[in-house]
């Protein structure tokens, strides 16, 4: 695994997410009201929803599909409903952001 | 047995409990005519603050509607005085020259205010507070948002205050004493009162005595006898209240201060009973409803032929209906020599506790700001407990007299089954208890309809609700109120009305006042939150995009695979040529998969990528396009059809107001989306009947329909009524959306918020009330000048470009390489 920075916590609206677009698929990137951040897969484990598009609220996102409520901190959908994500870790170090991925995964624009 | 005639005069709030009574006691018993110097049903008088205010409307504070009347076989007199009565002969006569004999005959003709004998007093512009009329009255003074005076700062002077501030005005409030409320609150409690009143903005004068109000053919001023000249377009009286005995008095019935009536209600003519306020029972007078039902019960026992234990005095509490003032004030609070005192005070959160004890027993209690213990203090104050043994921690309440107690549904489980939950009504916890379990009840609406608790001023609907839950647990489902969401008990009702009535104007505050059980909401909350808001305070309000579902956020439709979905405006469903060629070649250039008609009249183009959205939109309007908000609660579309310009049967020019709807009002947000058809003759081929709002054109002028559907359910529309020009029907459709935007649920369509609060109401504040519909259309009108903006060109010039920007976009080494 390779930290790799995508920018800082300006970059997020608070309780709102961006993107970031990798070989293996789009990864969203959180950031709560507190600016907590986080990073999931950008695939609902319901239909394939975009998660950097939900609502953002406490530590948890709704899916902009079907309203799936998907746990920012464990990936796993709240409630009665069933279905995970992957959870990628984050870090900030003051106000950059890193990501960590696969080795050779580096920041193309 | 044969029906005796009974016959009552007045039609306020006592006779009307005693009727209840009565009916259920010995129904059948009598044939009930009832004569009412007001032009209208029994109404809950309490209530007339919140509709002052705005926090209810006249419809909602009926407790008897007609129906009543007429399932009791009743006869009642509107409008009708009665000048005198014949005790000799046995009957009545009103104003309006109706003579009826009676068997028995009730009085019951409530107080009348007090006018102060001042110079200047008829002046148009003086009013008093007492009946709908009045406040109609200051509804009316209040539209020119001018200068009232209120005289008095009682409980009705304070809420008449109140609620004119909240309408607009500029209020002052004249108390002749140095603390406001004095008869009810200590010197501590009328401060902090004084101090609440004036951070709404209400000036309050102490010590005021009014000499003379000034003006030539209406109020101008009120000058006080320190010389003091403010200036004033309306003056309210609210100095006190007598009780109306006159009629009693000319008819040689024994009067004092009030009707005087025996314990059983008797006035000295053994066929004439009396309650409410116009009496005077064993030395006292009442201006507070608890005793006046218990006059009503007694008095129905009565004419039931039942002996009861006749009527005993005892202290009501007083509290202030004014939205965010916690008051509460009971018995006897003056200092004396034989009396002790327990005060609690917290500076900073604004809060005061005295209690007033003698011989170990509380006497009096004043409250403000923190009133939940109220209850408590009076069943401690009613059964004359002995504090001794808790006097340390008394005054911070219930819920630290052992520490079990300290979670407020355990305080309420630990009250007797006798302690008073509803003040006005007099209920009891364990009738209410009892009858949710006996009789099934599961709605807060049941309970008010059975037992009558929480049903007059709701100050005790919390802990009314805290015993159902606590009677039937999990099961209790507040029905009647649906919670928006997990995060609040409130429905999306009383948050409207709160937002409204406490002025509160970004989504932290909304969480803070609201006491919201989340610190951030969530997906169902907050799109309604930033909806109420946008309405009710368009210039203020700063729009919280982050809390808009993503296809209002991003301002196109997300689709299943995660592209979007762009359908600009095509005005009335018209077209050019050069729109046309602009679509074309956006198309091309962005190779968008899919283009479509759509049900509405436009075009849509799908499986637009979410970067590519700010391109194409620039590109389509530089051909003129704006956003068409078929993503949005807001105005959708207005389908036309060809109407009078070609077709051989069109009456109006159907496409030309379609068109001129849609360019008026886009932009606007709604609770939940708004389409509109125009159709140029009956023959309907715009499909007017099945929309939110539809006009059919006639040769006569213009047929405004409105709630119809035609997606989930599917329902013809209701016709508003038949308006002569296109102006009237504009105004009118404007006036009709900007209604439904301020009352209506978030995510209510028009035929479903129509039907909860009824076609007539609409029909009668939009068709019927021309200065009610205009008032609308200005609300309208001034909020139209923040929203109609186009989204899409306010985008392709840099807002929000963090929407449709990745925040990066990585590669694996060799591929970048
Ligand atoms: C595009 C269109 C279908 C078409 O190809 O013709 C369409 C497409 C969608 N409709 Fe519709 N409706 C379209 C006309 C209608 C009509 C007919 C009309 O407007 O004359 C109706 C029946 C009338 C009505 O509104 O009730 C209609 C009743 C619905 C409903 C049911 C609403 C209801 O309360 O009963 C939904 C679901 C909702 O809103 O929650 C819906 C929702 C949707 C959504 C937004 C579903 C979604 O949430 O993603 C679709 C978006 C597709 C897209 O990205 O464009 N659509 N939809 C039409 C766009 C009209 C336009 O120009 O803006
Ligand atoms: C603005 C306001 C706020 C209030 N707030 C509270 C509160 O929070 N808590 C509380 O407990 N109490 C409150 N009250 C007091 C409460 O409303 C009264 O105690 C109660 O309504 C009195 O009932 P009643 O039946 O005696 O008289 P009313 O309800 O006054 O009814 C009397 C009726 O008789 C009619 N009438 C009079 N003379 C004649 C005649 N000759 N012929 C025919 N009809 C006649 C009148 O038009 C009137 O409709 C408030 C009162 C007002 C005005
Ligand atoms: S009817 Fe409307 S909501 Fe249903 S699939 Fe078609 S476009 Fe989508
Ligand atoms: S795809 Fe997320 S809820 Fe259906």
């Amino acid at each position: 695994m390779d930290w790799i920075e995508i920018g800082t916590i300006a970059d997020i609206p608070p309780r709102g997410a961006r993107c970031i677009v990798t070989p293996n698929g789009r990864i969203a990137v959180f950031r709560t009201a507190d600016d907590a951040v986080f990073a999931l897969d950008d695939r609902c484990p319901h239909k394939g929803g975009p998660l950097s598009q939900g609502i953002v609220h406490g530590k948890a996102v709704t899916c902009p599909l079907h309203n799936l409520v998907i746990s920012l901190d464990t990936g796993r959908a709240l409630g009665v409903d069933e279905g995970e994500v992957r959870t990628v870790p984050v870090k900030r170090e003051g106000d950059r952001l890193f990501l960590a991925l696969e080795i050779g995964t580096h920041r193309a624009a | 047995m044969m029906t005796e005639k009974l016959v009552i005069v007045g039609n306020g709030m006592a006779p009307g409990r005693m009727l209840e009574h009565l009916f259920e006691e010995a129904p059948g018993r009598y044939q009930v005519t009832i004569f009412n110097a007001e032009p209208r049903v029994n109404y809950d008088r309490i209530m007339l603050s919140p509709v002052l205010s705005g926090e209810k409307n006249y419809e909602e504070i009926i407790i008897h509607g007609d129906g009543w009347y007429i399932k009791n076989g009743i006869v009642l007199y509107k409008g009708h005085k009665i000048v005198s009565i014949d005790r000799a002969a046995k009957c009545v006569t009103s104003d309006q020259g109706v003579v009826e004999s009676y068997d028995k005959l009730v009085i019951a003709t409530g107080s009348v205010p007090l006018i102060l004998p001042v110079p200047g007093r008829d002046l148009a512009g003086v009013l008093t507070y007492r009946d709908l009329d009045d406040v109609n009255a200051m509804l009316l003074a209040a539209q020119s948002r001018a200068r009232a005076v209120v005289i008095g700062g009682g409980l009705l002077g304070l809420e008449a205050a109140a609620g004119l501030k909240e309408r607009g005005m500029d209020v002052t409030v004249l108390h002749l004493m140095p603390t406001l409320m004095e008869r009810q609150l200590d010197a501590a409690a009328g401060y902090l009162l004084q101090k609440a009143i004036e951070t709404r903005g209400i000036r309050v004068v102490t010590k005021a005595n009014t000499k003379a109000i000034l003006g030539t053919h209406k109020v101008e001023a009120v000058e006080l006898a320190d010389g003091t000249i403010i200036p004033a377009t309306l003056v309210v009286m609210a100095a006190g209240i007598r009780p109306n005995a006159g009629l009693a008095s000319r008819a040689g019935l024994d009067v004092n201060r009030g009707i005087l009536v025996d314990a059983e209600m008797q006035t000295s003519d053994p066929n004439i009973l009396a309650l409410g306020e116009c009496v005077e029972v064993d030395g006292h007078v009442y201006g507070l409803v608890a005793p006046l039902y218990e006059m009503a019960r007694v008095a129905a026992a009565r004419l039931a032929g039942r002996n009861t234990a006749g009527f005993v005095h005892s202290d009501t509490p007083t509290k202030l209906k004014v939205t965010g003032i916690e008051l509460f004030s009971l018995g006897d609070f003056a200092d004396g020599g034989d009396r002790d005192e327990i005060v609690l005070r917290d500076a900073a959160a604004g809060v005061y506790k005295r209690l007033i004890v003698k011989e170990n027993r509380i006497v009096g209690t004043v409250l403000f700001g923190e009133t939940s213990d109220g209850a408590w203090f009076n069943d401690l104050k009613k059964k004359k407990t002995d504090i001794s043994e808790m006097r340390d921690t008394l005054i911070f309440g219930q819920a630290y007299q052992g520490s079990a107690l300290l979670d407020p549904m355990a305080a309420v489980a630990a009250l007797p089954d006798d302690a008073e939950i509803c003040g006005c009504n007099g209920v009891c916890k364990g009738k209410i208890t009892g009858a949710i379990t006996a009789k099934n009840l599961t709605s807060l609406e049941d309970v008010r309809a059975h037992t009558k608790a929480s049903a007059s001023c709701g100050s005790c609907t919390g802990l009314v609700e805290q015993l159902m839950r606590l009677t039937l647990g999990d099961a209790y489902n507040p029905s009647a109120v649906q919670p928006m969401c997990g995060c609040t008990s409130l429905g999306h009702d009383d948050v409207r009305r709160l937002i409204s009535a406490k002025r509160l104007k970004t989504i932290p505050a909304v969480m803070q006042e609201l006491e919201w059980k989340t610190s951030c909401g969530c997906a169902k909350c907050r799109p309604a939150l930033n909806y109420y808001l946008v309405c009710d305070w368009p210039d203020e309000y700063a729009d919280d995009y982050q809390s808009r579902f993503i296809n209002e956020r991003a301002h196109a439709n997300i689709q299943k695979d995660g592209t979007y979905s762009v359908v600009p405006r095509m005005w009335g469903g018209v077209t050019s040529a050069k729109e046309l060629r602009a679509i074309a070649d956006a198309v091309e250039k962005f190779a968008i998969p899919t283009v479509k008609v759509t049900g509405g009249q436009r075009i849509d183009m799908l499986g637009v990528k979410k970067e590519d959205l700010p391109g194409v939109w620039a590109d389509l309007g530089k051909a003129g396009f704006v956003s068409g908000h078929a993503y949005a609660k807001g105005i959708r579309t207005v389908k036309t059809c060809v109407g009078s310009d070609w077709c051989r049967f069109g009456t109006q020019d159907s496409t030309r107001l379609g068109i001129r709807i849609e360019k008026f009002m886009w932009g606007s947000w709604t609770p939940a989306k708004v389409k509109m058809g125009v159709s140029g003759c009956p023959r309907n081929c715009a499909e007017a009947t099945c929309k939110d709002v539809g006009v059919i054109c006639v040769e006569s002028g213009y047929e405004i329909h409105f709630a119809g559907a035609a997606g989930l359910d599917i329902k013809g529309t209701e016709v508003l009524g038949l308006v002569n020009s296109e102006d009237e029907a504009l105004e009118t459709i404007v006036a009709l959306v900007q209604m439904y935007r301020e009352q209506a649920r978030y995510l209510e369509r028009i035929y479903k918020w129509a039907k909860r609060v009824g076609v007539d109401e609409i029909r009668r504040q939009i068709f019927q009330d021309p200065e009610k519909r205009k008032a609308y259309f200005d609300r309208f009108v001034f909020s139209q000048k923040f929203a109609q903006v186009d989204p899409w060109s306010e985008r392709v010039s840099g807002k929000d470009k963090h929407e449709f920007r990745p925040m990066a976009i990585l590669a694996l080494a060799e591929a970048a390489g």
